[in-house]
């Protein structure tokens, strides 16, 4: 597809056909110039935001065990984890005092924490501070509706009533069951992770939607996956955000299973290119949602800059703690400060937002 | 002004210094980088180099202080080091055996206060001995120039005494920024820019053909990075003794100067500018070690042929806070070119093909 028909189909809303010919076929510079324009037509005043917050993981402990995961160990391991209240607590302090407004609380599904925990400590949090609560993807969700035999809607309200104010889009991993079988067999299938983020729309309530590829899965799922979500924003229009971001695979079982089967195997991450592709392909596809991040966290300062122009136009948080994807070997360190200088350096202005994109302070 | 400058290109016209400010003034990183694309694809086809090689840094104890620098340390200094011929050998042992084999060692370090002129020849001599096959890539300008200054001897002696010793080419570093007013803030000790380009065409003269680099995201503005380039432009007309321009990214940690990365978009740029101003380079080199392995990659798409190597161990860049690994392997170089949708081909220091990764 030429640049002048690339220009063209994608004028408007693009089908899955000419999705999958883009991802597939399309020239980079093509694909990004054009998600440039998107992006530009979106938010016009040259701004990227970003959000100072930080992830609180309250347990490691996870009866799932995805094969693309570096973070969790079984109860009793040595290094298995509950974090306590006043844990909790002291990690809040310091987030309030770097200027945050949002915690990021996700875990794995432990086997003996019931909806007592989550809600004392919704409650505990709600009490003592004011600061949005972004908690719990919907795997988290969904196992404490069939752990206590609610539904969906009703375990959402519950948790909402305790003080959960928004929900990240963490566990979409990529939406194929054909992929999760191999990926995450034990975790919720896609139809479950579409129906707790619609749920969590129709109460009112905002999510994220994320997507993890580089994996195994195949340019077809990917456009499933892109499919699922602009479809359930068409129905709810609750999330706010798309963040794509590549499959980490140091220490991952995954990595091992590629290693067993083919000595000195490994599975190489996605590259920058791919990432870029995927990066811009979403934002020429996802015409319902409004704002895409960068994932330096996964891609690095730099190939995050460069994606503000592929399509990006938020720069994420700001992570005062990040331990899943440090678990499988990426780290970068990074200062608001230096998130502040990259927004800027890639020609941006920046500035803080809260949850709901809202702007707090320019810089 | 890019559509001329795009139609100047497409025929064949040199840009000027207008020309090369209104690029990287302009924002239109896609054009830009076509453009530059396009360019590098008539010079190099749909290929993209790497080679197998290693560093060695022999000393990093240095009597220059240039203040964008977290490697030098003066002697007796904590993290000083200085490796004798036997290290070096051995590292270069270690290298050879391991597969791939290396075809090339890369040689730059400090400015060591003591070691004479002679303590050069025999480093080279000894490679040379226990690596007949081996390509040498050692000593920038600068040093060149100091051993001229501690030997009494001339550049061209120098050099012509290196080459039988073994010598096959030098690597293009010390370069910086040749505008005089930056240069002297940033490193007052070091050699000028009209130094630079002297020893450069003497090298070129003797037959020793050169790299030539430029490290910006410092404090220059643009009007420098053009000056440097067209520089570069003009020795190369007189000479055609560079193979291949490497922009090196400025890396802030642990420098007196301190500051800021350079953006991913201005390391695109930059790389995609000079392909288009250096239209007398054969080769523009996304090194990766400073760019990082995710912009390098992309900058293949921006213009840029080579990537570099495997290197195996790299502390220049580090000490001032690389976030690269120090070494790749041949695998993952390969698969970083092939997935940027170009032919991966294994080179010598030469530019010669050694195997074209072409399935």
């Amino acid at each position: 597809m030429n640049r002048k028909e690339l220009k063209d189909r994608t004028m408007k809303r693009i089908d899955n056909k000419t999705a999958l010919d883009l991802l597939k076929t399309a020239d980079l510079l093509d694909l990004g110039e054009q998600a440039d324009n998107i992006r530009k037509d979106l938010h016009p005043e040259g701004r990227v935001t970003f959000v100072v917050d930080r992830n609180i993981n309250y347990t490691n402990v996870c009866i799932n065990k995805c094969t693309f995961c570096a973070f969790y160990r079984e109860a009793g391991h040595p290094e298995a984890y509950v974090l306590s209240d006043d844990e909790v607590f002291g990690k809040i302090d310091e987030t309030l005092a770097l200027g945050g407004t949002q915690i990021l609380i996700q875990g794995g599904l432990h086997p003996e924490l019931g909806l007592d925990y989550y809600t004392g400590l919704l409650k505990a949090i709600k009490e003592r501070y004011t600061i949005n609560v972004h908690g719990f993807s919907p795997p988290e969700i969904s196992y404490l509706a069939r752990k206590h035999d609610l539904t969906v809607r009703e375990t959402l309200l519950v948790l909402r009533h305790a003080g959960l104010d928004s929900i990240p889009g963490g566990g979409a991993e990529i939406l194929s069951d054909r992929v999760r079988e191999i990926l995450s067999p034990k975790k919720i299938k896609s139809s479950e992770w579409l129906k707790v983020m619609e749920e969590a729309h129709r109460i009112g309530m905002r999510t994220t939607a994320t997507m993890m590829f580089g994996s195994v899965e195949t340019p077809e799922d990917i456009i499933a996956h892109l499919d699922a979500l602009r479809s359930l924003q068409d129905r709810t229009g609750g999330f706010t955000a798309f963040i794509p971001w590549s499959f980490q695979p140091g220490n991952t079982e995954l990595n091992r299973q590629a290693a067993a089967k083919k000595r000195n195997a490994k599975i190489h991450p996605a590259t920058a290119v791919d990432y870029l592709k995927v990066l811009a392909l979403s934002r020429i596809y996802l015409d319902n949602i409004r704002n895409v991040q960068a994932s330096w966290v996964t891609q690095g300062l730099k190939l995050a800059q460069v994606a503000l122009r592929f399509g990006a136009n938020d720069f994420g948080s700001t992570m005062i703690e990040e331990n899943v994807v440090r678990a499988a070997g990426v780290s970068y360190t990074v200062s608001k400060e230096d998130i502040v200088e990259a927004i800027k350096g890639a020609g941006f202005t920046a500035a803080q937002r809260d949850t709901y994109y809202r702007i707090i302070h320019f810089f | 002004m890019l559509a001329a400058i795009r139609h100047k290109v497409l025929s064949g016209t040199r840009l000027t210094e207008a020309d090369a400010l209104a690029l990287f003034r302009s924002d239109d990183l896609f054009a830009i980088g076509r453009l530059a694309s396009h360019v590098a694809e008539k010079q190099n086809g749909r290929h993209a180099c790497f080679i197998v090689n290693r560093h060695i840094n022999p000393t990093n104890i240095c009597v220059n202080r240039c203040k964008f620098c977290a490697f030098s340390r003066s002697k007796g200094e904590e993290g000083a080091f200085e490796l004798t011929l036997e290290e070096i050998l051995a590292k270069l042992a270690d290298a050879s055996k391991a597969k791939p084999r290396i075809t090339e060692v890369h040689i730059v370090g400090g400015l060591h206060p003591e070691w004479p002129f002679e303590h050069y020849l025999d480093m080279i001599s000894a490679v040379r001995k226990n690596h007949p096959s081996l390509a040498i890539k050692a000593f920038t300008a600068v040093e060149i120039d100091y051993m001229a200054k501690i030997s009494g001897l001339g550049i061209e002696d120098i050099l012509r005494e290196l080459k039988k010793s073994g010598l096959d080419f030098m690597p293009g570093g010390g370069a910086e920024i040749f505008a005089e007013g930056i240069r002297n803030r940033l490193c007052p000790e070091k050699i000028s820019g009209d130094r630079w380009i002297e020893v450069m065409e003497a090298a070129h003269r003797t037959g020793i053909k050169t790299n030539a680099t430029m490290l910006y995201g410092h404090q220059e503005g643009i009007e420098d990075r053009v000056e440097h380039l067209l520089r570069l432009r003009e020795l190369q007309d007189r000479t055609g003794g560079f193979q291949a321009f490497i922009p090196l990214a400025y890396h802030p940690k642990n420098t007196e100067i301190g500051g800021f990365y350079s953006s991913g978009i201005d390391d695109l740029k930059t790389i995609a500018v000079s392909r288009l101003v250096l239209d007398n380079f054969p080769h523009i080199k996304a090194y990766w070690i400073m760019l990082g392995e995710k912009v390098s990659q992309t900058a293949l798409l921006f213009g840029a042929d080579d990537v570099d190597g495997t290197i195996i161990e790299e502390k220049i860049t580090h000490m001032a806070g690389a976030m690269t690994g120090e070494g790749m392997t041949r695998d993952d170089l390969v698969h970083l070119i092939r997935k940027a949708g170009k032919i991966p081909v294994e080179r010598d220091a030469f530019y010669n093909h050694l195997k074209v990764y072409d399935y």
